[in-house]
């Protein structure tokens, strides 16, 4: 089971914690919001929950990966809003 | 004794008691503490407000200012935590555990006092929501998390009308410069809200509790009688009038003894 992280577009406003927290795995684009890696290793996932504490917004979600892993490599969410993202932190 | 049967009651009992045992080593912590909180919260609150300035600089990044933000509260409400728990365990004033959260009970300086057990329950209504914020609907976290600008100027005043040190220069001059740093953070965050009838009223209220807040030093602390007025009228409480009642009646009754225990 591969963990991904989500973004609320609406909810985001660039705060860039997360991109401070878990540079592995969000990266910004030149306005300040984020970019998120495909998948977060096992090994990640410690720092995937802290960045998904210090939003200030809430806006970032950790859940699980459901759809295969063939995106867009600078994948700039497109997953699902809040709805399905809360599953667990 | 017969002079002590003349002054009035809560007077005698904490006079009594001074001069029996002197303050003990608890009563120095409980005013240690509340300085060192007051210093703290005024910290937190301009960490508050620079992460919502989005501020950084090369040694203060989000992560670290945010990071601060968090833990200084947590240090905060431990200091806090003391602060309440040696007040009540110290005998040099009567005030019950309950005091710590339930505004109004007690019997040593109720007004004053209240004010810090509002403040302490603002205080925890914001760790423990914090705490829980990723669970919590973002809207209502953010509603609590105004409570932080009622907060500290409740802090601020509890600390004024109790404290017992709030006479000293050098308090004096601490509080000075905690209200205008927060009058700063507050004017900060306030430019950076939108224009509008929102900004202006916390403009208006800013500056109201400033001069409130000087008006209330030059008439109440600073004045020689502070202690008499902020303390309770005896007769208001059953519980401080039993012991002066002992006290002033015979000579080592039992509110002597438990003063010296």
């Amino acid at each position: 089971m591969n963990l991904r992280l989500r973004v609320d577009p609406i909810a985001c406003t660039g705060h860039g914690l997360c991109a401070d927290l878990a540079p592995e795995l969000v990266q910004l684009d030149e306005w300040g919001y984020p970019i998120l890696a495909d998948d977060v290793p096992p090994a990640l996932a410690v720092h995937a929950r802290r960045a998904v504490r210090a939003c200030p917004t809430l806006a970032l979600k950790l859940g699980r990966a459901e759809r295969g892993a063939g995106q867009a490599q600078n994948r700039r969410d497109h997953g699902p809003q809040r709805s399905h993202g809360s599953r667990r932190n | 004794m017969s002079l002590l049967a003349a002054m009035p009651a809560t007077t005698v009992t904490v006079h009594a008691l001074a001069a029996a045992a002197g303050p003990s080593p608890l009563w120095y912590a409980t005013r240690a503490t509340g300085v060192v909180a007051l210093l703290l919260l005024t910290l937190n609150v301009v960490l508050g407000v620079a992460n919502t300035a989005r501020y950084s600089a090369a040694r203060l990044p989000r992560m670290v200012s945010a990071g601060l933000h968090r833990n200084v509260s947590l240090l905060a409400v431990g200091v806090v935590v003391v602060h309440i728990l040696t007040s009540v365990l110290d005998p040099y004033a009567p005030i019950g555990f309950a005091s710590a959260v339930i505004p109004f009970i007690s019997p040593y300086r109720p007004f004053w006092l209240s004010l810090g057990t509002i403040a302490f329950d603002m205080l925890l209504a914001l760790v423990l929501t914090s705490l829980l914020r990723p669970w919590l609907p973002y809207r209502l976290w953010r509603g609590v998390h105004w409570l932080g600008y009622a907060c500290w100027p409740i802090a601020l005043w509890h600390g004024l009308g109790t404290g017992t040190d709030s006479r000293l220069t050098l308090v004096l001059a601490l509080d000075a410069g905690c209200v205008l740093i927060v009058a700063g953070a507050v004017w900060w965050r306030l430019r950076l809200a939108r224009p509008g009838i929102g900004r202006r009223i916390g403009k208006v209220a800013t500056a109201a509790v400033v001069l409130a807040t000087i008006a209330f030093v030059a008439v109440g602390p600073l004045q020689h009688d502070w202690s008499r007025r902020a303390g309770t009228p005896a007769a208001a409480s059953p519980a401080a009038a039993v012991r002066v009642q002992a006290a002033a009646a015979n000579a080592p009754g039992p509110g002597l003894q438990w003063a010296a225990a």
